[in-house]
């Protein structure tokens, strides 16, 4: 016979110790943690309702994880080099990053853009760019990502003009466009268009995807900025869900059936260093999700209230000290992501405080995933943290907590109002001050910044280095093809454009036809700018 | 040193990393400053206005794009042009060549990714301090 008095005599003086979202922890989980609704109906089976064990029967045992590293930088040219580099390594899919001009529908050569050419992601001005982005690599074979947001239907225009090109039928694309508006002005900040008609162009992607691409995810809807901004775990899957619930308002508020776009809603969340506390997280995430879909939208479709989600590690985790020790935090996050069910996987490079990453920290990345996915044997069963004491009882404190957020917001006005009188906003800042001040006065150990530092120097990094070039042969090879193309047929694609965004039409064809006329991101932008405005962030600073 | 020290912190281009400044705004507001925190995409132009508008004893900018050399070369021509002698420092992933090539150029000071927060209070606020006649 145990004695439980004995037990919590001699552990009753330990200090106090909570998670990363401030739940108080205490010593040890038993049996007593479990009561309360049956388990067996909380957790269902893996690919059954409420999908908290995982959303697919098998698991990895039936397909692993894709393996999708984050790459862009450059041109087309030098990004496709990267991404078939990426392909011989092993990864399984691609993921592609753009540059801050071709975010935010600025041309290269606009005076903004100048400087930012290739930096974080690679340039993008016309559909002649995504065709050489997409050079040799099949694209009925080949999954893609795609983190674009504010000019993303543009992006998946292009997308589908290259798609043409390379006479692969729509139907056969896979792959997802982030076109996650919301975290934009929450979090992530490369907005362009005020809320609401930003809303508008985020439900047309969904629309049209729904008709027209069946194996692809027209939205991921996102926590993982709001996290790496600064906000806990609690208030990352909070803010998720009420994103998630503005969507899905926006797209039945036009009539349109929740079970005919739901089942392709795609989720992302960040995975960092407080392992239990992340993999109760994305456990919750399943459960929520499944909550708010069939009693929130009435979903019928099982598919409509199964999560699927894609992980990336916290970049906001790594640190420029000691740089080779954010090899090991990541790959404690990737197994994070892989015991809380994730489908597709993110590493970052361990020299990413300095630059991008280079072709051997990436490389690295992609390891980690590898090592874990084929040595650690984690792969072998189903949610494999299941009924642990500690980790069911904190995926039921991590979504009663997640639902006070969603309160909070709804309290608020929903996710757009709240986000427009900065609310979130603040909750995220304030977090992250004080995440900062606890690493200032030790309280929260970062090992190499307050702990064992070394005061000897830093490792010398072999550094990615963008070639300066860049930009100016990008803008050169723009100016020719805008020379070289039917001025009169952009022209009159773009006043059509113009035309359905009067009348409310879906944008999608629209920009198909303008972006196969050969009409330049930018210039799409400047027809949704002139029509809906540009949106300056309040400041409360 | 003179009671409430400006201080004008911005972010120039097009990248969205606000979290660093943000905090570093709340910090040096605890530690007693005046802080400006005038958002995101702020032209060169308006930096140097508002520095001039809020005799700033310090401008402080943060830049996560690796566009840091040409946005800050941009903004010392504009705070020249607009009459603003107050120095400029430079935070976020600054490789450790570019933080001399940015000196050399006139920036006061560089706080790289990975700089302490107390440190980072405690530079901005010595260069503040600074008398303008040593500037």
């Amino acid at each position: 016979m145990s004695d439980r008095l004995a037990y919590d005599k001699a552990t009753a003086e330990l200090p106090g110790t909570t998670t990363d979202s401030s739940i108080e922890v205490r010593p040890l989980y038993t049996a007593a943690d479990l009561a309360g609704a049956a388990l067996e109906e909380r957790l269902g089976l893996p690919g059954q309702p409420p999908f908290t064990r995982g959303p697919y029967p098998s698991m990895y045992r039936g397909q692993l994880w894709t393996m999708r590293q984050f790459a862009g930088y450059g041109s087309s040219e030098e990004t496709n080099e990267r991404f078939k580099f990426l392909l011989r390594q092993g990864q399984t899919a691609l993921s592609v990053a753009f540059d801050l001009p071709t975010q935010l529908g600025y041309d290269s050569d606009h005076d903004l853009a100048r400087p930012e050419v290739g930096r974080v992601g690679v340039a993008v001005d016309t559909a002649d760019d995504v065709d050489e982005l997409f050079e040799g690599l099949p694209l009925d074979k080949v999954s893609v990502n795609f983190t674009i947001n504010a000019t993303a239907p543009i992006i998946l225009a292009m997308y589908l003009v290259a798609a043409d090109r390379q006479d692969v039928a729509y139907e056969r694309l896979s792959g997802t466009l982030q076109n996650d508006i919301l975290k934009e002005f929450l979090a992530r900040k490369l907005f362009v268009y005020p809320p609401a008609p930003s809303m508008r162009l985020a439900a047309d992607v969904v629309e049209y995807a729904a008709a027209h691409l069946p194996r692809f995810n027209p939205i991921s809807i996102t926590g993982y900025h709001a996290r790496e901004a600064g906000c806990d775990a609690v208030q990352e899957l909070g803010l998720t869900m009420a994103d998630a619930v503005a969507y899905a308002r926006e797209l039945v508020g036009r009539g349109i059936d929740f079970d005919t776009f739901a089942p392709r809603l795609s989720f992302h969340f960040a995975t960092t260093l407080d392992l239990f506390e992340e993999v109760a997280k994305l456990r919750a995430a399943r459960r929520l999700w499944h909550s708010i879909a069939t009693e929130q939208f009435g979903a019928k479709d099982p598919a409509s209230a199964r999560l699927r989600f894609f992980s990336g590690n916290s970049g906001a985790t790594l640190t420029a000290q000691q740089p080779y020790n954010n090899i090991v935090r990541s790959t404690i996050q990737c197994l994070g992501a892989v015991l809380g069910g994730a489908q597709s996987v993110h590493v970052m490079g361990y020299d990413e405080a300095y630059e991008l990453p280079s072709e051997e920290a990436v490389t690295l990345s992609l390891r980690t995933q590898q090592i874990i996915a084929f040595e650690s044997g984690v792969t072998r069963t189903a949610d494999p943290l299941a009924g642990s004491y500690y980790v069911e009882w904190l995926t039921d404190e991590v979504e009663r907590r997640a639902r006070e957020v969603m309160d909070a917001v709804e309290q608020a006005g929903g996710a757009v109002a709240a986000l427009e009188a900065g609310i979130p906003q603040r909750w995220i800042a304030d977090s992250a001050y004080r995440i900062e001040r606890e690493i200032g006065s030790g309280a929260r150990p970062k090992v190499g910044v307050n702990l064992y530092e070394d005061e000897a120097g830093r490792e010398e990094l072999r550094l990615f280095h963008l070639d300066p070039r860049v930009g100016e042969r990008q803008i050169r090879r723009l100016q020719e093809r805008r020379a070289a193309r039917d001025g009169g047929r952009v022209r009159a694609a773009l006043r059509a454009l113009a035309v359905d965004l009067e009348d409310g039409r879906n944008v999608m064809p629209a920009l198909v036809e303008a972006s196969r006329a050969g009409a330049t991101l930018g210039e799409m932008s400047d027809v949704l700018r002139q029509s809906f405005g540009e949106f300056k962030e309040p400041n409360p600073w | 040193m003179r009671e409430g020290l400006h201080v004008v912190l911005a972010k120039p281009g097009l990248d969205g990393h606000d979290r660093g400044i943000k905090v570093i705004a709340m910090a040096l507001r605890d530690a007693g400053a005046d802080v400006a925190y005038l958002g995101l995409r702020c032209t060169p132009a308006e930096i140097a206005a508002a520095a001039v508008e809020r005799d700033a004893d310090v401008v402080g900018i943060s830049v996560l794009s690796g566009a840091h050399v040409a946005l800050a070369e941009q903004l010392l021509g504009a705070m020249e042009a607009a009459g603003s002698r107050a120095p400029v420092v430079v935070g976020g992933t600054v490789p450790e060549g570019d933080a001399q090539l940015l000196r050399a150029m006139g920036v006061a000071d560089v706080l790289p990714v990975g700089t302490p927060l107390d440190e980072v209070v405690s530079r901005i606020v010595r260069i503040a301090s600074e008398p303008a006649a040593l500037r």
